[in-house]
Protein backbone atom coordinates (compact mmCIF):
# COMPACT_ATOMS: atom_id res chain seq x y z
CA UNK A 1 0.00 0.00 0.00
CA UNK A 2 1.37 3.61 -0.66
CA UNK A 3 1.68 6.07 1.68
CA UNK A 4 -1.81 7.19 3.35
CA UNK A 5 -3.46 10.50 2.05
CA UNK A 6 -6.34 12.67 3.13
CA UNK A 7 -9.32 13.40 1.18
CA UNK A 8 -10.42 16.64 1.40
CA UNK A 9 -14.28 17.33 -0.71
CA UNK A 10 -15.09 21.54 0.00
CA UNK A 11 -17.98 23.17 -0.59
CA UNK A 12 -18.82 21.32 -3.53
CA UNK A 13 -22.15 21.49 -6.09
CA UNK A 14 -22.70 18.69 -8.64
CA UNK A 15 -25.41 16.56 -9.98
CA UNK A 16 -26.96 15.76 -13.48
CA UNK A 17 -28.31 17.93 -16.18
CA UNK A 18 -29.76 21.04 -14.41
CA UNK A 19 -30.54 19.13 -11.20
CA UNK A 20 -27.68 19.69 -8.28
CA UNK A 21 -27.69 16.98 -6.37
CA UNK A 22 -24.52 18.56 -3.66
CA UNK A 23 -25.48 21.61 -2.17
CA UNK A 24 -22.02 22.68 -0.83
CA UNK A 25 -20.72 19.72 0.25
CA UNK A 26 -17.82 19.88 2.88
CA UNK A 27 -16.16 16.44 3.67
CA UNK A 28 -12.65 15.88 4.93
CA UNK A 29 -10.94 11.93 5.41
CA UNK A 30 -7.79 11.96 7.60
CA UNK A 31 -5.23 9.64 6.44
CA UNK A 32 -5.72 6.12 7.63
CA UNK A 33 -9.40 6.57 8.74
CA UNK A 34 -12.73 5.31 7.27
CA UNK A 35 -15.51 7.54 6.94
CA UNK A 36 -19.17 5.79 7.02
CA UNK A 37 -20.89 8.47 4.80
CA UNK A 38 -25.05 7.73 5.68
CA UNK A 39 -28.18 8.91 4.66
CA UNK A 40 -31.22 7.47 2.59
CA UNK A 41 -31.70 6.86 -0.48
CA UNK A 42 -31.61 10.03 -3.24
CA UNK A 43 -29.44 12.08 -0.39
CA UNK A 44 -26.47 12.26 -2.57
CA UNK A 45 -23.77 9.36 -1.24
CA UNK A 46 -23.20 7.57 -4.54
CA UNK A 47 -22.99 10.88 -6.53
CA UNK A 48 -20.29 12.29 -3.74
CA UNK A 49 -18.35 9.15 -4.84
CA UNK A 50 -18.94 9.62 -8.36
CA UNK A 51 -17.80 13.66 -8.36
CA UNK A 52 -14.58 12.46 -6.26
CA UNK A 53 -13.66 10.01 -8.90
CA UNK A 54 -14.54 12.34 -11.90
CA UNK A 55 -17.54 10.78 -13.72
CA UNK A 56 -19.61 13.55 -12.14
CA UNK A 57 -18.37 17.11 -13.04
CA UNK A 58 -18.64 19.85 -10.17
CA UNK A 59 -20.37 23.07 -10.37
CA UNK A 60 -19.01 24.26 -7.40
CA UNK A 61 -16.37 24.34 -4.97
CA UNK A 62 -13.15 21.47 -4.93
CA UNK A 63 -11.85 17.99 -4.57
CA UNK A 64 -8.40 17.06 -3.17
CA UNK A 65 -5.79 14.29 -2.87
CA UNK A 66 -3.28 15.57 -0.74
CA UNK A 67 -2.84 19.01 -2.31
CA UNK A 68 -3.42 17.71 -5.70
CA UNK A 69 -6.71 18.86 -7.08
CA UNK A 70 -8.70 16.63 -8.51
CA UNK A 71 -11.45 18.96 -9.04
CA UNK A 72 -10.70 18.85 -13.15
CA UNK A 73 -9.51 15.89 -13.78
CA UNK A 74 -10.60 12.73 -15.92
CA UNK A 75 -11.83 9.76 -14.10
CA UNK A 76 -8.82 7.80 -15.83
CA UNK A 77 -6.35 10.50 -14.53
CA UNK A 78 -7.66 10.09 -11.26
CA UNK A 79 -7.76 6.16 -10.48
CA UNK A 80 -4.06 6.54 -11.74
CA UNK A 81 -3.32 9.28 -9.04
CA UNK A 82 -4.17 6.33 -6.25
CA UNK A 83 -8.18 7.29 -5.90
CA UNK A 84 -9.96 3.53 -6.33
CA UNK A 85 -14.07 3.47 -6.90
CA UNK A 86 -15.81 0.57 -6.05
CA UNK A 87 -19.35 1.41 -7.38
CA UNK A 88 -22.03 0.02 -6.15
CA UNK A 89 -23.47 -3.72 -7.64
CA UNK A 90 -21.55 -2.99 -10.90
CA UNK A 91 -17.94 -3.16 -12.18
CA UNK A 92 -16.71 -6.78 -12.87
CA UNK A 93 -16.38 -6.98 -16.70
CA UNK A 94 -18.25 -10.17 -17.27
CA UNK A 95 -16.45 -11.10 -20.75
CA UNK A 96 -12.99 -11.35 -18.65
CA UNK A 97 -12.14 -13.79 -16.72
CA UNK A 98 -11.87 -13.04 -12.51
CA UNK A 99 -7.99 -13.15 -12.85
CA UNK A 100 -8.07 -10.99 -15.97
CA UNK A 101 -10.52 -8.62 -13.74
CA UNK A 102 -7.52 -8.58 -10.86
CA UNK A 103 -4.97 -7.88 -13.20
CA UNK A 104 -6.80 -4.68 -14.59
CA UNK A 105 -6.28 -3.27 -11.01
CA UNK A 106 -2.31 -4.95 -10.64
CA UNK A 107 -1.63 -2.72 -13.96
CA UNK A 108 -1.89 0.07 -11.60
CA UNK A 109 0.75 -1.41 -9.45
CA UNK A 110 4.36 -0.98 -10.00
CA UNK A 111 5.68 -4.37 -11.46
CA UNK A 112 7.95 -5.31 -8.73
CA UNK A 113 4.93 -6.20 -6.41
CA UNK A 114 2.41 -7.69 -8.75
CA UNK A 115 2.55 -11.07 -8.01
CA UNK A 116 2.65 -10.57 -4.68
CA UNK A 117 0.06 -8.57 -4.24
CA UNK A 118 -1.97 -10.79 -6.52
CA UNK A 119 -0.80 -14.08 -4.01
CA UNK A 120 -2.37 -12.05 -1.24
CA UNK A 121 -5.38 -11.44 -2.67
CA UNK A 122 -5.70 -14.95 -3.66
CA UNK A 123 -5.09 -16.00 -0.13
CA UNK A 124 -7.93 -13.38 1.57
CA UNK A 125 -9.93 -14.66 -0.72
CA UNK A 126 -9.84 -18.52 -1.79
CA UNK A 127 -13.26 -18.22 -3.50
CA UNK A 128 -11.33 -15.75 -6.23
CA UNK A 129 -8.53 -18.26 -6.31
CA UNK A 130 -10.49 -21.31 -7.00
CA UNK A 131 -12.65 -19.27 -9.81
CA UNK A 132 -9.36 -17.60 -11.29
CA UNK A 133 -9.84 -18.84 -15.09
CA UNK A 134 -13.53 -19.14 -15.18
CA UNK A 135 -15.40 -15.53 -16.62
CA UNK A 136 -16.40 -13.63 -14.30
CA UNK A 137 -20.21 -13.89 -15.43
CA UNK A 138 -20.04 -17.33 -13.73
CA UNK A 139 -20.05 -15.47 -10.40
CA UNK A 140 -22.81 -14.83 -8.15
CA UNK A 141 -23.84 -11.45 -6.92
CA UNK A 142 -22.15 -11.44 -4.06
CA UNK A 143 -18.68 -12.97 -5.49
CA UNK A 144 -18.54 -10.23 -7.81
CA UNK A 145 -18.38 -7.78 -5.12
CA UNK A 146 -15.84 -9.47 -3.51
CA UNK A 147 -13.93 -9.64 -7.45
CA UNK A 148 -14.91 -5.21 -7.47
CA UNK A 149 -13.34 -4.82 -4.27
CA UNK A 150 -10.32 -7.39 -4.80
CA UNK A 151 -9.70 -5.44 -7.70
CA UNK A 152 -9.65 -2.15 -5.92
CA UNK A 153 -7.33 -3.26 -3.31
CA UNK A 154 -4.96 -4.31 -6.07
CA UNK A 155 -4.31 -1.00 -7.82
CA UNK A 156 -2.45 -0.38 -4.46
CA UNK A 157 -4.55 3.04 -3.67
CA UNK A 158 -4.09 5.98 -1.84
CA UNK A 159 -7.88 6.59 -1.51
CA UNK A 160 -10.95 3.40 -1.71
CA UNK A 161 -14.01 4.78 -2.06
CA UNK A 162 -16.76 2.08 -1.40
CA UNK A 163 -20.12 2.36 -2.83
CA UNK A 164 -22.46 -0.23 -0.54
CA UNK A 165 -19.87 -2.81 -1.00
CA UNK A 166 -22.31 -4.86 1.24
CA UNK A 167 -25.46 -4.55 -1.12
CA UNK A 168 -26.53 -8.22 -1.91
CA UNK A 169 -23.43 -9.92 0.08
CA UNK A 170 -24.61 -12.60 2.72
CA UNK A 171 -24.49 -11.65 6.53
CA UNK A 172 -21.48 -13.43 6.75
CA UNK A 173 -19.73 -11.85 3.62
CA UNK A 174 -21.07 -8.26 5.17
CA UNK A 175 -18.87 -9.31 8.21
CA UNK A 176 -16.06 -10.62 5.90
CA UNK A 177 -16.26 -7.21 3.82
CA UNK A 178 -16.46 -5.01 6.96
CA UNK A 179 -13.84 -6.80 8.42
CA UNK A 180 -11.43 -6.59 6.24
CA UNK A 181 -11.47 -3.16 5.55
CA UNK A 182 -10.80 -2.42 8.97
CA UNK A 183 -7.65 -4.03 8.72
CA UNK A 184 -6.84 -2.66 5.21
CA UNK A 185 -6.79 1.09 7.90
CA UNK A 186 -5.53 -1.01 10.78
CA UNK A 187 -2.16 -2.74 9.01
CA UNK A 188 -2.01 -0.84 5.68
CA UNK A 189 -3.10 3.00 6.97
CA UNK A 190 -5.41 2.88 3.77
CA UNK A 191 -7.98 5.90 3.65
CA UNK A 192 -11.21 4.87 3.01
CA UNK A 193 -14.28 6.95 2.34
CA UNK A 194 -17.67 4.30 3.16
CA UNK A 195 -21.17 4.92 1.90
CA UNK A 196 -23.70 2.27 3.30
CA UNK A 197 -27.27 2.01 3.60
CA UNK A 198 -26.31 -0.60 6.42
CA UNK A 199 -25.43 2.22 8.79
CA UNK A 200 -24.75 0.09 12.08
CA UNK A 201 -22.35 -2.03 10.09
CA UNK A 202 -20.46 1.20 8.84
CA UNK A 203 -20.40 2.85 12.06
CA UNK A 204 -19.36 -0.38 13.45
CA UNK A 205 -15.78 0.11 11.85
CA UNK A 206 -16.05 3.62 11.33
CA UNK A 207 -13.53 6.54 12.60
CA UNK A 208 -16.17 9.23 11.60
CA UNK A 209 -19.10 9.57 10.14
CA UNK A 210 -21.36 12.15 8.14
CA UNK A 211 -24.95 11.79 7.19
CA UNK A 212 -25.96 13.52 4.09
CA UNK A 213 -30.12 14.46 3.82
CA UNK A 214 -31.14 16.09 0.37
CA UNK A 215 -27.32 16.92 -0.52
CA UNK A 216 -26.30 18.53 2.50
CA UNK A 217 -24.35 17.39 5.04
CA UNK A 218 -26.82 17.21 8.36
CA UNK A 219 -24.53 15.63 11.06
CA UNK A 220 -20.65 15.08 11.25
CA UNK A 221 -19.06 13.72 14.49
CA UNK A 222 -16.89 10.40 15.55
CA UNK A 223 -18.59 7.62 14.70
CA UNK A 224 -19.43 6.18 18.26
CA UNK A 225 -21.28 9.45 18.72
CA UNK A 226 -22.98 9.12 15.78
CA UNK A 227 -24.33 6.03 16.65
CA UNK A 228 -25.29 6.83 20.09
CA UNK A 229 -27.23 9.85 19.07
CA UNK A 230 -30.83 8.23 18.98
CA UNK A 231 -32.68 11.19 17.76
CA UNK A 232 -30.55 10.99 14.76
CA UNK A 233 -30.54 7.22 14.54
CA UNK A 234 -34.07 7.29 14.22
CA UNK A 235 -34.50 10.55 11.93
CA UNK A 236 -32.04 9.36 9.32
CA UNK A 237 -30.46 6.09 9.61
CA UNK A 238 -33.27 4.14 10.75
CA UNK A 239 -31.75 1.79 13.25
CA UNK B 1 -12.54 -33.98 -58.47
CA UNK B 2 -9.90 -31.76 -59.79
CA UNK B 3 -12.23 -28.77 -60.19
CA UNK B 4 -13.60 -29.60 -56.65
CA UNK B 5 -9.86 -28.98 -55.59
CA UNK B 6 -9.26 -26.35 -57.29
CA UNK B 7 -12.30 -24.47 -56.25
CA UNK B 8 -12.07 -25.37 -52.37
CA UNK B 9 -8.52 -24.36 -52.32
CA UNK B 10 -9.26 -20.94 -54.15
CA UNK B 11 -11.84 -20.34 -52.35
CA UNK B 12 -9.46 -20.58 -48.42
CA UNK B 13 -7.27 -18.20 -50.57
CA UNK B 14 -9.88 -15.70 -51.53
CA UNK B 15 -11.60 -16.05 -48.02
CA UNK B 16 -8.55 -15.34 -45.82
CA UNK B 17 -8.56 -11.66 -47.65
CA UNK B 18 -12.03 -11.11 -46.77
CA UNK B 19 -11.34 -12.53 -43.47
CA UNK B 20 -8.63 -9.81 -43.32
CA UNK B 21 -10.76 -7.78 -44.18
CA UNK B 22 -13.49 -8.83 -41.94
CA UNK B 23 -10.84 -8.58 -39.00
CA UNK B 24 -10.46 -5.03 -39.28
CA UNK B 25 -14.19 -4.05 -39.36
CA UNK B 26 -14.92 -6.49 -36.25
CA UNK B 27 -11.24 -4.75 -34.29
CA UNK B 28 -13.10 -1.34 -34.69
CA UNK B 29 -16.87 -2.58 -34.30
CA UNK B 30 -15.67 -4.53 -31.06
CA UNK B 31 -13.99 -1.08 -29.10
CA UNK B 32 -16.40 1.89 -30.54
CA UNK B 33 -19.82 0.13 -32.04
CA UNK B 34 -18.27 1.93 -35.35
CA UNK B 35 -18.66 0.22 -38.41
CA UNK B 36 -16.03 1.62 -40.78
CA UNK B 37 -17.11 2.01 -44.75
CA UNK B 38 -13.90 3.49 -45.53
CA UNK B 39 -11.74 0.50 -44.00
CA UNK B 40 -11.51 -0.51 -48.41
CA UNK B 41 -10.74 2.91 -49.28
CA UNK B 42 -8.01 3.22 -46.97
CA UNK B 43 -6.43 -0.27 -47.86
CA UNK B 44 -6.99 1.17 -51.29
CA UNK B 45 -5.22 4.12 -50.61
CA UNK B 46 -2.38 2.01 -48.97
CA UNK B 47 -1.98 0.10 -51.98
CA UNK B 48 -1.35 3.51 -53.97
CA UNK B 49 1.60 4.28 -51.58
CA UNK B 50 2.91 0.85 -52.04
CA UNK B 51 2.99 0.80 -55.83
CA UNK B 52 4.71 4.24 -55.64
CA UNK B 53 7.49 2.78 -53.77
CA UNK B 54 7.75 -0.38 -55.98
CA UNK B 55 8.00 2.12 -59.51
CA UNK B 56 10.45 4.18 -57.50
CA UNK B 57 12.44 1.51 -57.56
CA UNK B 58 11.67 0.27 -54.00
CA UNK B 59 11.49 -3.64 -53.60
CA UNK B 60 8.17 -5.22 -53.45
CA UNK B 61 8.70 -5.64 -49.57
CA UNK B 62 9.71 -2.54 -49.10
CA UNK B 63 6.29 -1.43 -50.31
CA UNK B 64 4.62 -4.10 -48.06
CA UNK B 65 6.21 -2.58 -45.24
CA UNK B 66 5.86 0.71 -45.79
CA UNK B 67 1.96 0.22 -46.76
CA UNK B 68 1.38 -1.38 -44.06
CA UNK B 69 2.67 1.09 -41.76
CA UNK B 70 0.86 3.54 -43.28
CA UNK B 71 -2.35 1.78 -42.88
CA UNK B 72 -1.33 1.90 -38.77
CA UNK B 73 -1.02 5.52 -39.20
CA UNK B 74 -3.71 6.21 -41.26
CA UNK B 75 -6.40 4.32 -39.21
CA UNK B 76 -4.76 6.76 -36.06
CA UNK B 77 -5.25 9.67 -37.63
CA UNK B 78 -8.43 9.49 -38.68
CA UNK B 79 -9.67 7.79 -35.46
CA UNK B 80 -8.03 10.88 -33.66
CA UNK B 81 -8.95 13.82 -35.95
CA UNK B 82 -12.22 12.85 -37.48
CA UNK B 83 -13.87 10.19 -35.67
CA UNK B 84 -13.25 10.42 -32.23
CA UNK B 85 -15.80 13.81 -32.40
CA UNK B 86 -18.49 11.53 -33.31
CA UNK B 87 -18.08 9.86 -29.98
CA UNK B 88 -21.12 10.17 -27.71
CA UNK B 89 -23.06 11.49 -30.24
CA UNK B 90 -26.00 9.78 -32.43
CA UNK B 91 -24.55 6.43 -34.15
CA UNK B 92 -25.59 7.93 -36.90
CA UNK B 93 -23.07 10.46 -37.18
CA UNK B 94 -20.28 7.92 -37.47
CA UNK B 95 -21.65 6.30 -40.41
CA UNK B 96 -21.99 9.70 -42.17
CA UNK B 97 -18.43 9.85 -40.98
CA UNK B 98 -17.03 7.26 -42.51
CA UNK B 99 -18.88 7.32 -45.40
CA UNK B 100 -17.82 10.70 -46.37
CA UNK B 101 -14.36 9.54 -45.60
CA UNK B 102 -14.65 6.78 -48.34
CA UNK B 103 -16.00 9.34 -50.61
CA UNK B 104 -12.86 11.77 -49.57
CA UNK B 105 -10.29 9.05 -50.11
CA UNK B 106 -11.62 7.49 -53.36
CA UNK B 107 -11.70 10.81 -54.43
CA UNK B 108 -8.02 11.86 -53.21
CA UNK B 109 -7.05 8.57 -54.57
CA UNK B 110 -8.28 9.75 -57.82
CA UNK B 111 -7.08 12.82 -58.56
CA UNK B 112 -3.48 12.03 -57.30
CA UNK B 113 -3.06 8.43 -59.15
CA UNK B 114 -5.31 8.80 -61.97
CA UNK B 115 -8.76 6.65 -62.34
CA UNK B 116 -7.22 4.25 -65.04
CA UNK B 117 -6.51 0.17 -63.94
CA UNK B 118 -2.91 -0.45 -62.55
CA UNK B 119 -1.99 -3.16 -62.51
CA UNK B 120 -0.03 -4.90 -59.29
CA UNK B 121 2.66 -7.24 -58.38
CA UNK B 122 1.72 -9.96 -56.50
CA UNK B 123 4.20 -11.48 -53.38
CA UNK B 124 5.48 -14.45 -55.07
CA UNK B 125 3.98 -16.81 -58.21
CA UNK B 126 0.30 -17.20 -58.56
CA UNK B 127 1.26 -20.51 -60.74
CA UNK B 128 -0.90 -23.53 -59.14
CA UNK B 129 1.05 -26.49 -57.52
CA UNK B 130 1.39 -30.19 -59.46
CA UNK B 131 0.34 -33.06 -57.32
CA UNK B 132 1.75 -35.72 -60.49
CA UNK B 133 -0.80 -34.62 -63.23
CA UNK B 134 -3.33 -33.51 -60.80
CA UNK B 135 -3.12 -29.43 -60.56
CA UNK B 136 -4.40 -27.96 -57.49
CA UNK B 137 -4.86 -24.48 -59.45
CA UNK B 138 -4.11 -21.18 -58.39
CA UNK B 139 -5.15 -21.87 -54.45
CA UNK B 140 -2.32 -23.90 -54.32
CA UNK B 141 0.43 -20.99 -55.38
CA UNK B 142 3.40 -19.63 -53.30
CA UNK B 143 0.71 -16.57 -53.30
CA UNK B 144 -2.08 -18.23 -52.38
CA UNK B 145 -0.08 -19.86 -49.54
CA UNK B 146 1.53 -16.51 -47.84
CA UNK B 147 -2.09 -14.79 -48.54
CA UNK B 148 -3.25 -17.23 -45.95
CA UNK B 149 -0.21 -17.55 -43.70
CA UNK B 150 0.47 -13.92 -43.51
CA UNK B 151 -3.55 -13.40 -42.24
CA UNK B 152 -3.70 -16.27 -40.22
CA UNK B 153 0.14 -15.17 -38.59
CA UNK B 154 -1.65 -11.31 -38.40
CA UNK B 155 -4.74 -12.62 -36.76
CA UNK B 156 -2.56 -15.26 -34.18
CA UNK B 157 -0.50 -12.00 -33.31
CA UNK B 158 -3.07 -9.98 -32.62
CA UNK B 159 -4.50 -13.16 -30.13
CA UNK B 160 -1.49 -12.74 -28.64
CA UNK B 161 -1.44 -8.98 -27.98
CA UNK B 162 -5.09 -9.28 -26.33
CA UNK B 163 -4.92 -12.39 -24.40
CA UNK B 164 -1.57 -11.64 -23.04
CA UNK B 165 -0.27 -8.51 -23.13
CA UNK B 166 -0.84 -5.63 -20.51
CA UNK B 167 -2.10 -3.54 -23.17
CA UNK B 168 -4.47 -6.31 -24.83
CA UNK B 169 -5.87 -6.52 -21.88
CA UNK B 170 -6.67 -2.65 -21.48
CA UNK B 171 -8.00 -2.81 -25.07
CA UNK B 172 -10.46 -5.80 -23.67
CA UNK B 173 -11.04 -3.92 -20.92
CA UNK B 174 -12.04 -0.44 -23.77
CA UNK B 175 -14.20 -2.64 -25.73
CA UNK B 176 -16.10 -4.65 -22.96
CA UNK B 177 -16.92 -1.64 -20.61
CA UNK B 178 -15.26 1.66 -21.47
CA UNK B 179 -16.20 3.18 -17.83
CA UNK B 180 -14.99 0.27 -15.71
CA UNK B 181 -11.49 0.91 -17.93
CA UNK B 182 -11.98 4.26 -16.82
CA UNK B 183 -12.27 3.31 -13.68
CA UNK B 184 -9.45 1.45 -13.36
CA UNK B 185 -7.08 4.09 -14.80
CA UNK B 186 -6.85 3.03 -18.66
CA UNK B 187 -6.77 5.84 -21.20
CA UNK B 188 -9.59 4.06 -23.19
CA UNK B 189 -9.31 7.63 -26.09
CA UNK B 190 -5.53 5.60 -26.74
CA UNK B 191 -6.69 2.05 -26.65
CA UNK B 192 -9.21 3.20 -29.56
CA UNK B 193 -6.71 4.92 -31.54
CA UNK B 194 -4.63 1.69 -31.20
CA UNK B 195 -7.80 0.00 -32.31
CA UNK B 196 -8.00 1.80 -35.48
CA UNK B 197 -4.15 1.79 -35.88
CA UNK B 198 -4.15 -2.25 -36.28
CA UNK B 199 -7.52 -2.04 -38.10
CA UNK B 200 -5.28 0.38 -40.46
CA UNK B 201 -2.66 -2.09 -40.44
CA UNK B 202 -4.85 -5.68 -41.26
CA UNK B 203 -7.11 -3.62 -44.14
CA UNK B 204 -3.64 -2.58 -45.61
CA UNK B 205 -2.53 -6.07 -45.54
CA UNK B 206 -5.61 -7.28 -47.37
CA UNK B 207 -5.11 -4.64 -50.08
CA UNK B 208 -1.55 -6.00 -50.46
CA UNK B 209 -3.10 -9.33 -50.92
CA UNK B 210 -5.97 -8.62 -53.13
CA UNK B 211 -4.88 -6.03 -55.53
CA UNK B 212 -3.12 -8.22 -57.66
CA UNK B 213 -6.51 -10.36 -58.73
CA UNK B 214 -8.17 -6.74 -58.62
CA UNK B 215 -6.36 -4.42 -60.08
CA UNK B 216 -5.60 -1.18 -58.73
CA UNK B 217 -8.34 1.74 -59.16
CA UNK B 218 -9.80 4.16 -56.42
CA UNK B 219 -12.90 1.82 -56.23
CA UNK B 220 -10.45 -1.16 -56.16
CA UNK B 221 -11.69 -2.45 -52.66
CA UNK B 222 -15.41 -1.34 -52.87
CA UNK B 223 -16.23 -4.90 -53.52
CA UNK B 224 -13.73 -6.63 -51.11
CA UNK B 225 -15.32 -4.34 -48.82
CA UNK B 226 -18.66 -5.63 -48.68
CA UNK B 227 -17.47 -9.13 -48.91
CA UNK B 228 -15.37 -8.81 -46.08
CA UNK B 229 -18.45 -6.62 -43.94
CA UNK B 230 -20.38 -10.61 -45.10
CA UNK B 231 -17.25 -12.16 -43.26
CA UNK B 232 -17.59 -10.24 -40.24
CA UNK B 233 -21.29 -10.59 -39.77
CA UNK B 234 -21.22 -14.05 -40.60
CA UNK B 235 -19.25 -14.23 -37.70
CA UNK B 236 -21.45 -11.53 -35.71
CA UNK B 237 -19.26 -8.67 -36.29
CA UNK B 238 -17.45 -8.91 -32.31
CA UNK B 239 -15.67 -12.36 -32.84
CA UNK B 240 -11.69 -11.81 -34.53
CA UNK B 241 -12.17 -15.44 -34.88
CA UNK B 242 -15.71 -15.22 -36.51
CA UNK B 243 -14.55 -12.89 -38.69
CA UNK B 244 -11.74 -15.48 -40.07
CA UNK B 245 -14.12 -18.03 -40.00
CA UNK B 246 -16.84 -16.30 -41.74
CA UNK B 247 -14.04 -15.56 -44.41
CA UNK B 248 -13.15 -19.11 -45.36
CA UNK B 249 -17.02 -20.34 -45.18
CA UNK B 250 -17.71 -17.00 -47.68
CA UNK B 251 -14.55 -17.65 -49.87
CA UNK B 252 -15.27 -20.86 -50.71
CA UNK B 253 -18.85 -20.72 -50.96
CA UNK B 254 -18.39 -18.07 -53.72
CA UNK B 255 -15.93 -20.31 -55.59
CA UNK B 256 -18.38 -22.99 -55.29
CA UNK B 257 -20.76 -20.42 -57.20
CA UNK B 258 -18.46 -19.51 -59.26
CA UNK B 259 -17.13 -22.47 -60.53
CA UNK B 260 -20.73 -24.43 -60.70
CA UNK B 261 -23.36 -22.17 -61.21
CA UNK B 262 -21.69 -19.38 -62.98
CA UNK B 263 -18.73 -17.13 -62.72
CA UNK B 264 -20.67 -13.46 -63.06
CA UNK B 265 -22.63 -14.44 -60.09
CA UNK B 266 -20.21 -14.22 -57.26
CA UNK B 267 -20.83 -10.79 -56.36
CA UNK B 268 -24.63 -11.18 -55.90
CA UNK B 269 -24.54 -14.62 -54.10
CA UNK B 270 -22.32 -12.31 -51.51
CA UNK B 271 -25.01 -10.00 -51.63
CA UNK B 272 -27.25 -12.58 -51.24
CA UNK B 273 -25.54 -14.36 -48.18
CA UNK B 274 -25.46 -10.96 -46.80
CA UNK B 275 -29.05 -10.49 -47.02
CA UNK B 276 -29.90 -14.17 -45.95
CA UNK B 277 -27.46 -13.36 -42.39
CA UNK B 278 -29.09 -10.28 -41.49
CA UNK B 279 -32.67 -11.44 -41.53
CA UNK B 280 -32.18 -14.96 -39.88
CA UNK B 281 -28.80 -14.64 -37.78
CA UNK B 282 -28.32 -11.10 -37.69
CA UNK B 283 -26.39 -11.76 -34.47
CA UNK B 284 -24.09 -13.91 -36.70
CA UNK B 285 -23.12 -18.26 -36.56
CA UNK B 286 -20.87 -17.28 -33.81
CA UNK B 287 -22.18 -14.94 -31.34
CA UNK B 288 -21.59 -15.74 -28.10
CA UNK B 289 -25.39 -15.01 -27.10
CA UNK B 290 -24.35 -12.27 -24.90
CA UNK B 291 -26.40 -9.75 -24.25
CA UNK B 292 -24.39 -7.79 -21.80
CA UNK B 293 -24.82 -8.63 -18.52
CA UNK B 294 -24.50 -5.49 -15.94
Amino acid sequence: MTEAASLAVTDVVAGYGSVAVLNGVSITVRPGTITAVLGANGAGKTTLLRTISGFVRTRGGRVTLDDVSLTKLAPDHIARIGVAHVPEGQGVITELTVEENLKLGLLLRSRADRAAALNDIYGRFAILADRRRRLASTLSGGERQILVIARALLSAPRVLLLDEPSLGLAPRMVAQVLDLIRRLRDEAGLTVLLVEQNARGALSIADRGVVLNLGKVVAEADADALAADVQLRQHYLGF
Amino acid sequence: MQEFVELTLGGISDGMIYAAVGLSLVLIWRGTRVLNYAQGGMAMFTSYIAIVVIDAGGSYWLGFVIALASGLLLGAALERVVVRPTAGKPPLNAVIVTIGLLILIEGAAGIIYGSKNRSFPAAYSIVGAKVGNFALGPGSSPTAIFTAASVLAAAGLLALLFRFTPVGLRMRASAFSATVAQLMGVRVGRMTTLGWALAGLIGALAGMLVTPQTFLYPNSMDSIFVLGFTAAVIGGLDSPIGAIVGGLILGVLLNYVTGYVGSNLPELAGLAILVLVLMFRPSGLFASAATRQV
